[in-house]
């Protein structure tokens, strides 16, 4: 039995070594950068898009405009109305979805080899020709309005409005880019008009493509999408916010017998130098899967929840370290302390070596794992190029996490953890709590 | 202009021909001697495999007053085993850089990692182990209990959603399991002993009944030789008797709830009706119902979508849904969110005129064509995702369905008639079998 183990254990690692993807650096005729990588075990292409600039750049007066207006490109553009629109994209069977974050706005597509011209060309339409007719802006309007007001009722949502607002006062980050009520009430279509036009440009778009097509065809295809985007004049970006939050707890009453938790305080920049170990003190202590302390602590030892994780919430304009728990009503103290003395043991003591082993054997085995089909690999590589990392980042990126030491994750666990400095929203009806 | 005419044309008249190697070349299926299934998915892209074991038990299979149970034993098979120390399997996996978890459904458990492709051999040899050698303690259960009792209140009693769709389920299903949920009622969650989970683990948890999935970069006589050497040992249980369920009487009036919760936002409508399943070498009812879901409901030119978010605008939402993957009777829904100024009665009103009208008119056969091509290219982006394809087949192989009826019904689904789809609505659209939700504050 343990030699059918061996064998087959050297057969497969021989294929893991060259398992990443071979990236080809594009540049179109027209000057757009675009990553490839070449696939034709499937014959399709999934097609990443990323517009930098996101919600964030909007005027605050008009917050939702943005949004509202990628709401729309699906809703009528050249000669087409909504449902001639999801007709000819049907025909297809292409997909196209459009997405908006702070940072960046987001198109992804996947669509067949066999009419992928004709895809594109939807596509390009919807991104160069929305047509933001009044019927589809007030339908839009009215489903924008309802999710502003679910969210006003969804006890996760108000917990990350009230610490996004503390952290991030007066700046974009700080309030929700769905918008309020009242600025979604005001937009009009002229401000749509504005939003496309200074959202999507050709000049700040990054493309990345996984599958059934060649560097030749894709170049074409890239710049017949994006030839008649406009090309963005300069525009305000958004400040560096440093920390804001103050320590303590805030209840927001809300009727149910379960509370929400969102807790944290002041993180660290994607580009630090010591990102990776914090990365990996993240994970020992509250990374994905059933091992982390908080995990250990919270769920595993008390049974006082049913999931615990803590993320590094790193952005281009402010970074902070979070958690996010939900508890009974009469446990939320208990759960407040077992995180707090989490936070102060870390920064106390560290973390072992045995933790700090296993943090890298996970982190590092499971990055190829990432790299498992067209649409990911397509989206990893769009996210690189977001980062602004090179495409040898897939080749180099386990070493970094691997040179990381401990005296680095001493160091970075002193500077990175302040257990003085939590700030706890709790979103609920908690016993011993004002 | 002419472009645009021409292009516009194209477009309109595009087949796609979806042409494309059939999944099931890269299919292969075993039966190990104790009765164990063994289906193994190849895709060597990348490094990378999915190991599953599904059991033909879920929470339909308790027996009444330990409703969560399935659940629950799903939660302690982290725990000790006679081999393995309490959480070793998930350290073992995350070790090596994988991830793991588990579901339970009414008629499925099933439990997973996703590994480096040679890594696979360990993960056999601990799913395996956690079969049959749960070692389990009384505070095991103290502390677990609580555990699913906070997720019972994350996922529903935080959730108005949820705590109609208990509601409305219980009065779906007048005698099937499926009127409780899967996660249990809360009092007697709170109930729940060891041997309650030990009862549930010796009576469903052998090989077989179970499914072995692997998905990913593996040659399918290396698994089954990894198969024999691991699962192979275990012996048979032979006291496993069929999966005969209660099954439905027939229903004479139709149901009617009033969900009232202070935390409802967008208030809403919902119908469901009982509906025929997927059945072995019989799948064509469900074929028809599937579409009928997305033609009703499926895109802003669906007859639901076009008719009452477009024409009427009563609608901020409107929509169909079929679960066809299902041991025993399912159920098909429809939905609408109603614009600001409508009430729920006129919304109700509005969704029955609409369904009314596509009764008279019947099944548009362009937009019938353009699902066929639609399906046709899902089975082409189906692919891309193992984890996607081996969930598909546990699912179905759990639910009473074989490895032919899932390679027949891409098939099916392009032979189904307008004659078929619009005799599924008639059979389906019956209040007697029905509950219609309110949902509001």
């Amino acid at each position: 039995m343990i030699r059918t183990f061996a064998t087959i254990l050297m057969t497969f690692v021989a294929s893991l070594v060259q398992a990443m993807p071979d990236i080809k650096i594009l540049k179109t005729p027209a000057g757009t950068p675009a990553w490839l990588v070449e696939d034709h075990n499937i014959p399709f292409v999934a097609l990443e898009l990323r517009f930098i600039g996101g919600t964030a750049i909007e005027p605050m007066e008009k917050r939702g405009v943005t949004q509202f207006m990628i709401g729309l490109l699906e809703e009528g553009s050249g000669d087409m109305d909504a449902q001639a629109f999801s007709i000819a994209k049907d025909d297809l069977a292409a997909s196209f979805s459009y997405g908006s974050y702070a940072d960046v706005l987001t198109v992804s597509a996947k669509f067949l080899t066999e009419n992928q011209d004709q895809a594109i060309e939807l596509l390009r339409q919807s991104l160069v020709d929305p047509r933001f007719d009044a019927d589809a802006i007030e339908r839009v309007r009215a489903q924008i309005e309802s999710g502003i007001k679910s969210q006003a009722k969804d006890p996760s949502d108000i917990a990350s409005a009230a610490f996004n607002a503390e952290a991030y006062p007066n700046h974009p980050y700080g309030s929700d880019d769905l918008g309020i009520l009242e600025t979604i009430a005001s937009v009009t279509a002229a401000d749509i008009r504005q939003a496309h036009t200074t959202g999507l440009t050709r000049n700040r778009v990054l493309v990345a493509a996984v599958g059934d097509i060649t560097a030749d065809e894709l170049v074409v295809l890239v710049d017949r999408l994006l030839q008649d985007l406009p090309v963005a004049g300069d525009i305000e970006m958004p400040t560096y916010v440093a920390d804001t939050l103050s320590a303590g707890v805030k209840v927001i009453d809300f009727p149910t017998p379960q509370s929400t938790i969102l807790f944290g305080h002041a993180g660290i920049p994607r580009k630090d130098d010591d990102f990776f170990a914090a990365y990996l003190l993240n994970h020992i202590l509250g990374g994905s899967g059933f091992e982390s302390r908080l995990m250990s602590e919270v769920r595993e030892e008390r049974g006082l929840t049913y999931g615990i994780g803590s993320f590094l919430a790193s952005r281009q304009y402010g970074d902070l370290l979070m958690g996010q728990v939900a508890t009974a009503n009469d446990t939320v103290v208990e759960t407040i302390d077992v995180i707090t003395e989490e936070w102060r043991k870390i920064e106390d003591q560290g973390v072992t070596q045995a933790e700090l082993d296993a943090a890298k054997k996970y982190l590092t085995g499971a990055y190829p794992l990432r790299f498992d089909g067209n649409g990911p690999i397509a989206n990893i590589l769009a996210g690189m190029q977001f980062q602004g990392l090179s495409p040898d980042y897939i080749q180099t990126r386990n070493d970094r996490v691997n040179a990381v030491t401990m005296e680095d994750i001493q160091r970075v666990a002193q500077r990175l953890f302040q257990p003085e400095k939590l700030r706890f929203i709790v979103v609920g009806q908690p016993e011993g709590l004002e | 202009m002419i472009l645009r005419l021409f292009l516009s044309f194209c477009v309109g008249l595009t087949f796609v021909t979806a042409s494309h190697a059939a999944i099931e070349d890269q299919v292969s299926e075993f039966m190990l001697d104790n009765g164990m299934q063994v289906v193994v998915i190849e895709d060597h892209r990348a490094p990378v495999v999915v190991h599953m074991v599904w059991y033909r038990a879920g929470a339909a299979d308790e027996t009444p007053g330990v409703s969560g149970v399935a659940h629950f034993l799903e939660h302690l098979l982290f725990k000790k085993t006679k081999i393995l120390a309490a959480g070793e399997l998930s350290r073992t996996v995350a070790e090596n850089g994988g991830t793991d978890n588990a579901f339970t459904s009414y008629d499925y458990t099933a439990y997973y990692q996703r590994v480096a492709a040679d890594r696979l051999p360990i993960m056999m040899q601990m799913e395996a182990d956690r079969m049959v050698n749960l070692d389990l303690t009384e505070d095991d259960i103290l502390v677990e209990r609580d555990v699913i009792i906070e997720e019972r209140n994350q996922r529903t009693e935080t959730n108005p959603s949820a705590l109609y769709r208990e509601q409305a389920n219980a009065a779906l299903f007048q005698n099937h399991r499926y009127g409780v949920p899967v996660i249990g009622w809360r009092h007697e969650m709170s109930n729940l002993t060891l041997s309650d989970a030990l009862a549930y683990y010796k009576q469903f948890y052998a090989p077989n009944n179970a499914v072995l999935i692997v998905a990913g970069d593996v040659v399918p006589d290396e698994v089954l030789s990894l198969a024999k050497s691991t699962y192979g040992k275990i012996p048979a249980n032979p006291n496993l008797s069929d999966r005969k369920r209660p099954i439905e009487p027939p229903h004479f009036a139709p149901r009617r709830i009033e969900y009232v919760d202070e935390r409802v936002s967008q208030p809403y409508v919902v119908r469901s009706y009982l509906a025929p399943e997927r059945n072995s070498g019989d799948q064509r009812p469900a074929a028809a119902l599937a579409l009928l879901a997305d033609i009703l409901g499926d895109g802003q030119a669906s007859v639901l979508q076009r008719k009452l978010q477009f024409e009427t605008q009563e609608a901020l939402y409107a929509s169909a849904s079929y679960l066809g993957v299902s041991l025993d009777t399912t159920s098909f829904a429809v939905y609408i969110v109603p614009s600001a100024d409508v009430s729920l009665e006129d919304a109700e009103a509005a969704l029955d005129r609409a369904i009314a009208e596509f009764m008279e008119e019947g099944v548009d056969d362009a937009q019938l064509d353009r699902l066929k091509t639609q399906y046709r290219a899902a089975g082409i982006y189906a692919q891309d995702s193992v984890n996607g394809l081996a969930n598909a087949y546990g699912r179905a192989l759990t639910s009473g369905l074989t490895l032919q009826d899932i390679h027949e019904w891409p098939d099916i689904i392009q032979s189904v008639t307008v004659e078929e789809i619009m005799t599924a609505a008639r059979d389906v659209f019956d209040l007697n079998s029905s509950v219609t939700g309110w949902i509001r504050k």
